[in-house]
């Protein structure tokens, strides 16, 4: 079957490339028989490319070891759902995945728009079909995922990498490239738009679904990410400014600011320059976050994998951004705004000064990331680390929290001072109150940042709720009814207004969390032996005994031998027992012995957290195994040889005897003030989203009649 | 004020900010980065009291635990000049002789000084999502 | 060999599917005439406004007099598009 995966991916190619060329030909005969030939050609796409990602998905639950990936990422005691996520823990694989999404997209979006935009949609056509074929190209030329294993099928596979068992980090990759591709469509038709010199709001209307699922999953993404490290990593943090990290949240700051800014552009008509710039910028980010991953761009120090596709997405990316900057200036005239600023208290003034903000951050966020590049050009080669990010980010995440409060409350075109006192008063109070709240009976004033974090965010909750209140009252007003019918009523018909006001409710919730966990957290790395205690926090955490276990680990990954240790954290009155623990995977590596190599492989650090609304508490053990290594280096001489049962009688005892004479061990605890309330913020932004992107009942009722005229005027006309 | 000088006025004083922040940036990133260097470059040209970030690999057999201290040696990625190290903080799960790191710190009489927890492991061949990270 | 055999019948199917329309001469007129359907949407787009609009105000946001003049605006550029509507369909609807 491996033989037909390929021959998809070269017929896929040929197709996409085929997809591109008639559009582009049709488009520019007028002879719309080759449009039409080359929609379908999308459509033939999709279908390759699900039939490949079937083939492959099948080798990997059949543990096939002839294929390259299978051999390299799975196992026969993989268990089930990391064999079908493993697929794009590859390069190869999500390369794949890539072209799969993104031709289903492109046939989503063409079938959506069959019957309008007959000029734009040849040329966004033609744009999906060669990013399609690139990455086709990719996986034909250099990384392809049916690619044999070298010399003999091996009888059993080397696993997926521990750290990757985990089910967040398995739904990252395709939630992240769900994002990327959903960008490539608005800009796609953005291109189609600047060609044909359609340049009105027409591209933005058809594809700001598409902007909105994807900067959505996108950011579900990036949170996943974070959820991960915190969860699974040894150091307690979700975030480290590192680039890849960076690489995913970039284009997400210029999706949001773009969001924002197609609303002033299909409301007055400006920033058609800005929008058009704006979604070329993110599309070639989100390139550059596909890429980053898996190349060696930043070499020295944060090179992982590096690959031997980097070069060819470097180009790639130069083509795009060289080419569209090429096709923006030469349609500048066709781009001027059709109104002016009024005046700047005004929602698009805000919108505006929301758009820079955000696009500080990515710059800001941008230039630290590639600073080794940046300095190595300067002289000499230099990084910046969290601290420089932190510092730098923080003023502008204040300032967007504030503009995300005022936002909601200034109409379009103009409002009078006197309005907007009178909106904001209530607002306003309620941060106050926030304030002295925190002054009188917290320690908030520590962190002056977080301090008007804090205040921000109360500002911002006040003002949703007060939209919400006031728009119900005034459907009560109008139609009577009660009060969670107006509010449903309100809703349901004003979706994108108030799915945004829930969103950013969602936000300022968000970096409440962040504010609280990252200002006011107690860590404590302590060495201690059984009995032993220290305090973390408010708590007193116990070292009650050590755990050692043989298979059955607790987080279900499958690892043999997993060390750990039983914790008790007590605080007044309440008492809870944690089990943090280390879990140790086999490795191939024969050097370290028979017995030896269960315990010098792969380590993962399975921490226990306990959630909690106002703080979490989380740990993580790091055994020490040196005492270990004695009885290890005896075993490896006396049972080399010997058979399995023998090897595991000997694995067990020497497990058994860091149960029974444990050494210290290393532990780290976190007490985290208010982080669970990212995740909530996280799900809160979800919520928004979905309300937003939710087709309202009457625009369904629309769509029908205008098919059901369609149909009226072509059987009129007699075809 | 007429209206286009009132959008002149705007924009200069947009572009002023966005000139200060610029001008913040460059400044504060060369002057709170750390050096990148090669176990060579810091056994050659290290100055004392300036930090560096060492990168290299763990040279084999070098890796020694001492109650909080971890102490093992760094190399050129492709020589063999190496650096002695003391280290304490979280040790990242994929930390192992032979593979790349990268750690923080200063040259003290000949022993390179980490910075707590400024250890970075990175992951080796094969994917990884993440860079192994303490802190 | 299997990939072969597995490329000649995958780049048929495709071609079966894609020339077809060449050789029927199948076009998309079925469709609305290409600027009706802009213009449905911008109308669409204009009454949200225009509702928009009317909700500001009853929210207070808007006073009764900004109201008016906005109202107004919007009002005017939606008889234009009504009016450039018409004048499409009228087009079409000749024989």
């Amino acid at each position: 079957m491996a033989g037909t995966g390929s021959a998809c991916l070269v017929a896929g190619l040929l197709t996409a490339l085929y997809a591109a060329t008639a559009s582009l030909y049709g488009a520019r005969s007028g002879r719309r028989a080759f449009v039409v030939s080359g929609r379908r050609a999308i459509y033939c796409l999709a279908a390759l490319m699900v039939t490949a990602t079937v083939i492959l998905q099948s080798a990997f639950l059949r543990s096939d070891f002839s294929y390259k990936l299978v051999a390299e990422g799975s196992s026969t005691d993989t268990p089930t759902f990391y064999k079908v996520t493993a697929m794009w823990a590859t390069q190869d694989g999500s390369l794949l995945l890539w072209a799969l999404l993104l031709s289903i997209f492109t046939s989503a979006v063409l079938f959506l728009t069959r019957r309008s935009l007959r000029e734009l949609a040849p040329y966004a056509t033609a744009v999906l079909g060669v990013v399609a074929a690139f990455f086709l190209f990719l996986m034909v030329g250099w990384e392809n995922p049916f690619s044999a294993v070298a010399g003999p099928v091996p009888l059993e596979g080397a696993g997926l990498n521990p750290l990757l068992r985990h089910p967040a980090m398995m739904i990252h990759p395709p939630m992240l490239y769900t994002g990327y591709v959903g960008f490539s469509i608005p800009f796609a038709f953005a291109i189609g738009a600047l060609v044909t010199r359609h340049t009105g709001a027409d591209w933005i209307r058809a594809t700001r679904r598409f902007a909105l699922i994807a900067w959505t999953f996108l950011g579900c993404g990036v949170l996943l990410g974070a959820l991960w490290s915190y969860t699974e990593l040894g150091w307690g943090g979700y975030w480290a400014w590192d680039p890849v990290e960076n690489a995913s949240l970039m284009p997400w700051l210029t999706g949001t600011a773009f969001l924002h800014s197609i609303m002033v552009q299909e409301k007055r008509g400006m920033l058609k320059v800005w929008n058009v710039s704006l979604i070329i910028a993110t599309f070639a980010l989100a390139l550059t976050g596909t890429f980053l991953v898996r190349s060696g761009i930043l070499e020295s120090i944060h090179a992982f994998g590096a690959s031997t596709i980097g070069m060819q997405f470097l180009v790639f990316i130069a083509v795009v951004l060289v080419g569209s900057t090429a096709l923006v200036v030469s349609r500048l005239g066709d781009l001027r705004s059709e109104s002016r600023l009024d005046s700047l208290l005004s929602r698009e003034a805000f919108f505006l000064l929301n758009n820079l903000v955000l696009v500080a951050l990515c710059l800001v966020i941008f230039w630290g990331t590639f600073f080794p590049l940046i300095s190595e050009a300067a002289g000499a080669e230099r990084s910046v680390g969290p601290p420089w990010f932190n510092r730098m980010t923080t003023p502008l995440a204040l300032a967007l929290v504030l503009l995300a409060g005022v936002g909601p409350v200034v109409a379009w075109r103009r409002v009078t001072l006197a309005g907007l006192r009178r909106v904001l008063i209530a607002p306003l109070a309620f941060a106050t109150v926030v304030l002295v709240a925190l002054l009188a009976f917290t320690n908030a004033v520590e962190s002056l940042p977080a301090l008007l974090m804090f205040c921000l965010v109360g500002f911002v909750l006040a003002v949703v709720a007060q939209e919400l209140w006031r728009g119900a009252s005034a459907r009560r007003v109008m139609t009577g009814g009660s009060w969670p019918r107006a509010l449903s009523e309100l809703v349901s018909r004003n979706r994108r207004r108030y799915g945004g006001y829930v969103a950013h409710a969602g936000i300022a919730v968000l970096l409440l969390g962040v504010a609280g966990s990252s200002a006011f957290l107690d860590q404590k790395d302590v060495r201690i032996s059984p009995g032993q205690s220290f305090r973390s926090g408010d708590w007193t955490v116990t070292y009650e005994r050590p755990t050692a276990q043989l298979g059955g680990d607790r987080a279900g990954t499958g690892a043999p031998i997993s060390f750990g240790a039983e914790l008790t954290a007590r605080k007044s009155g309440e008492r809870l027992t944690l089990h943090p623990s280390r879990n140790y995977y086999p490795t191939q590596d024969s050097s370290k012995g028979a017995i030896g190599r269960y315990f010098e492989g792969e380590a993962t650090s399975e921490v226990d957290v306990r959630w909690g609304l106002t703080r979490d508490l989380w740990t993580a053990v790091r055994p020490d195994t040196s005492s270990l290594a004695g009885p290890i280096r005896e075993a490896n001489r006396r049972f080399s040889g010997a058979n399995g049962d023998v090897q595991a009688l000997a694995i067990a005892a020497i497990v058994e005897r860091y149960r029974t004479d444990p050494p210290p061990a290393t532990f780290r605890t976190l007490v985290s003030p208010l982080v669970s309330w990212i995740w909530i913020g996280g799900a809160i932004v979800l919520l928004g989203a979905l309300i937003a992107v939710w087709p309202s009942p009457e625009a369904r009722v629309r769509r029908v009649r205008s098919l059901y005229k369609a149909r009226l005027g072509r059987e009129l006309s007699g075809t | 004020m007429d209206p286009s000088r009132k959008r002149r006025l705007r924009l200069v004083l947009a572009l002023s900010v966005a000139l200060l922040l610029a001008g913040a940036l460059v400044y504060t990133s060369f002057s709170a980065s750390t050096e990148a260097s090669t176990p060579s470059d810091v056994v050659t040209s290290a100055e004392p009291g300036r930090s560096y970030e060492l990168t290299g690999k763990v040279v084999e057999d070098s890796v020694r635990r001492e109650e909080e201290e971890l102490r093992f040696a760094i190399r050129d990625r492709d020589g063999s000049t190496s650096v002695p190290v003391v280290y304490e903080g979280v040790v990242p799960d994929p930390f192992r002789e032979g593979r790349e790191v990268i750690v923080s710190g200063e040259l003290e009489r000949g022993t390179f000084v980490a910075e707590r927890d400024s250890l970075v492991t990175k992951c080796p061949s094969k994917f990884s999502n993440e860079n192994e990270k303490s802190s | 060999m299997e990939y072969a055999l597995a490329l000649v019948v995958l780049i048929g199917l495709v071609a079966l599917v894609v020339l077809r329309p060449l050789i029927t001469g199948e076009r998309d007129d079925g469709a609305e005439a290409p600027d009706r359907a802009e213009l449905e949407a911008a109308k669409e787009a204009k009454y949200r406004e225009i509702r928009d609009a009317e909700l500001d105000r009853q929210m207070g946001k808007l006073s009764e007099e900004d109201h008016r003049a906005v109202d107004r605006e919007l009002r005017e550029e939606a008889i234009d598009i009504l009016r450039r509507l018409d004048a499409v369909a009228g087009k079409a609807s000749k024989p």
